[in-house]
């Protein structure tokens, strides 16, 4: 998945759409991670402990570990920011990216909407199979191979004199 | 759409300098940024708007409850105990000792699981500076576990050494006579909480009993003139009183935020053999190694039964029933947060309806308490064969409150109070005006389903800033400082007073088929 950013170039229209799609993406990674950030007793604890599916032991002892519990909580808030600013800027997209990636497997992971598993924390919509962490992830694999931050976006300045 | 746009290309100057459109085209997402920040900095003051206005409604602190009362605990108190069966070795547990097989059992549970912080709390947990000099049961198995418990003040497993065990003593009445022993508690089967409440006290011995108070109505009184005249500590084992989200309803109750208050409704909900007094028989158990005679003492006489003695909250005759053993908890947490005191009148009705396995008292019962004097109904409602989770609820005219371990009041839509404040938004019916949960990062492990309803219940643990603590070991704590520096416990005996008259008036309206009344001037029930 080596690009050659030189010769990535788009039409305006389709430019316009995948850098709206990076920063609307961005817009909600940054605006969860401020709401975590803020409230001084928000925990992943409760979603952790509500996990179904093949790997629900895993994301419940990650709650259960009074050692390892911050530093999900300290991953997940500032993590969400920093990809919600790199989305936002077109900042070291790739990372951010990836990143993005990364959470939202997790998340659908530790939720997966398969038949037979029920939770307790309420969904805001009917799901099968595919949610909406799943379609965000695939949008964000979308950016990954149609990058935009070397056009517009901050990595246009960072990397211009690597680049040339 | 023909215009192509390339990283890399003619914005560029000859000297490799940025000129402005490569600015302009790296920085271009920035305002989004701004407008992002800005939307919530106009949520934040929208939120914060709102917050104020419920705050000034509201006008409970933020923070947790404080604890003024520091006793130095120099003074070494020596304890007594009676009755070391389940309750009183959590009892002992709470004071600060643990037999070393079960400090192993934690040792293990911690290594192969890490959510299990059973023995990292039982260290954590502050030495209460206290001896036990004597122990008595009528089971040996029981009083061997006991004395193992006593004999581990370091908290130490079995590879390590243990230190002298206490005087077992057979009889009660030799461990009321003992010397080195100041304070005693009694966690024995219902039955005889009031008589070795009485006696003890008559020997000059503080007294920590476990609820309920009293089995008849007579010795309730009788405990009040013993413990008043010969002047001793008591407190009765309602660790409730100790609960952190109770200090709060009982602070939000008073600064008038859920109005009138007409109806309380408590429950008891329970769906499991053990929940429903139904425990296991140890094998071991036999003729030989229990005092029959003893264990019998005020109840009427029956021939041995491994049944009875085990499972002695189903008859009547060792028992208060749903009203003693479940309501008291109820009843003492109302008590606690509206000081109810003694109702009026009361009326009940219930019956053996699911465990007919030969037990006398009810496994379903519902009793209504009238206090025309507060404009207030008092409602228990009990099931043993259906875990259905009910709140305890205080309906007020202007807002409700739910009080378990956590705390949560919600405006009701009909309010006068809020009336205004509901119509222009501020206040949402559907959303907690107030809540308050203790120790909300912390995920809490119990085991069994008996132990989980009492842990709903917040009698089983509460929160010390953020710190989980045994309620139990608070309530002990409680006593013992009122005994080496004077006032009174939390539950102390007038408490205990209003619960058993309450539970008796209660079990009176079941037992006789009739409406009950408390007559204040006399203080009767007629």
């Amino acid at each position: 998945m080596t690009h050659n950013y030189k010769n990535i170039n788009y039409p305006n229209m389709q430019l316009i759409g995948l850098v709206a799609l990076r920063v609307l993406i961005g817009w909600h990674f940054l605006y969860e991670g401020l709401v975590k950030v803020i409230n001084p007793n928000w925990s992943s604890a409760g979603y952790l402990m509500d996990s179904q599916g093949f790997l629900a032991g895993f994301y419940q002892s990650l709650a259960t570990n009074q050692s390892v519990l911050p530093v999900v909580d300290f991953m997940n808030m500032w993590g969400l920011m920093a990809i919600g600013l790199g989305l936002i800027l077109g900042c070291f997209s790739r990372i951010a990216l990836s990143g993005g990636i990364i959470l939202l497997l997790f998340y659908y992971l530790s939720h997966p909407p398969f038949v037979g598993l029920k939770y307790s924390l309420p969904m805001e919509g009917s799901y099968l199979i595919v949610n909406k962490n799943l379609i965000e992830m695939a949008a964000l694999i979308v950016l990954l191979l149609f990058p935009t931050s070397k056009i517009v976006g901050i990595d246009r300045l960072i990397f211009r004199r690597k680049n040339k | 759409m023909e215009q192509e746009n390339k990283p890399e290309g003619p914005s560029n100057n000859r000297h490799g300098n940025i000129d402005r459109r490569e600015i302009l085209k790296g920085l271009a997402t920035v305002p989004v940024l701004g407008a992002l920040f800005y939307g919530w900095y106009r949520k934040q003051k929208f939120d914060n708007l709102l917050k104020t206005a419920i705050r000034e409604e509201v006008k409970l602190m933020d923070d947790n409850p404080a604890y003024n009362r520091t006793v130095s605990n120099e003074r070494q108190i020596r304890l007594g105990i009676i009755g070391t069966g389940g309750r009183g070795r959590s009892l002992l547990k709470a004071a600060g000792f643990l037999r070393p097989e079960l400090i192993d059992e934690y040792i293990e549970g911690a290594k192969n699981d890490k959510s299990d912080t059973r023995y990292a709390e039982f260290l954590d947990q502050p030495d209460l500076n206290v001896v036990v000099n004597g122990l008595c049961d009528i089971y040996d198995l029981n009083a061997e576990k006991g004395l193992n418990a006593c004999a581990n003040p370091k908290r130490t497993g079995t590879k390590d050494e243990v230190s002298k065990r206490p005087t077992r003593y057979k009889n009660y009445k030799e461990l009321l006579a003992a010397e080195d022993i100041d304070a005693v508690i009694i966690a024995t089967p219902d039955h005889w909480h009031g008589t070795i409440t009485i006696k003890a006290a008559k020997a000059g011995k503080h007294v920590y009993c476990e609820k309920p108070m009293t089995w008849t109505v007579p010795e309730t009184y009788e405990v009040v003139k013993a413990v008043n005249e010969n002047n001793i500590v008591f407190q009765l084992g309602h660790q409730n009183r100790q609960t952190e989200s109770f200090f709060k309803a009982k602070e939000a109750y008073e600064k008038g935020l859920l109005g009138p208050v007409n109806l309380v409704e408590v429950t008891t909900n329970r769906n499991d053999p053990e929940g429903a007094w139904v425990y296991a028989i140890d094998k071991e158990a036999s003729r030989n190694n229990i005092d029959w005679e003893q264990f019998i003492g005020p109840a009427p006489y029956h021939d041995f039964s491994l049944e009875r003695f085990f499972r002695w909250r189903c008859w009547w005759d060792y028992s208060t029933g749903l009203s003693g053993d479940l309501f008291t908890h109820e009843f003492d947490a109302m008590n606690q947060i509206l000081g109810l005191g003694i109702p009026n009148s009361a009326v009940a009705s219930g019956g053996i309806y699911f465990y007919k396995d030969g037990r006398s008292v009810p496994d379903v019962l519902q009793q209504v308490f009238e206090y025309p004097d507060r404009d207030l109904t008092l409602i228990y409602s009990a099931s043993l064969s259906s875990n259905k989770m009910r709140g305890k609820m205080i309906m007020g005219h202007d807002a409700y409150m739910e009080v378990d371990n956590d705390l949560k009041i919600y405006a009701d839509s009909g309010s006068t109070k809020y009336k205004d404040k509901i119509s222009s938004g501020v206040i949402d019916p559907s959303l907690p005006l107030y809540s308050f949960t203790p120790g909300a990062k912390h995920v809490d492990a119990i085991t069994s389903a008996t132990e989980q309803y009492f842990a709903s219940r917040g009698l089983l643990y509460t929160y010390r800033g953020g710190k989980r603590v045994d309620t139990s070991h608070l309530h002990i704590k409680d006593w013992l400082d009122c005994i080496r520096g004077g006032g009174k416990p939390s539950c102390n005996v007038e408490e205990g007073f209003e619960e058993a008259i309450t539970a008796h008036m209660g079990t009176i309206a079941l037992r006789e088929n009739r409406k009950v009344y408390w007559d204040a001037d006399k203080k009767l029930i007629v």
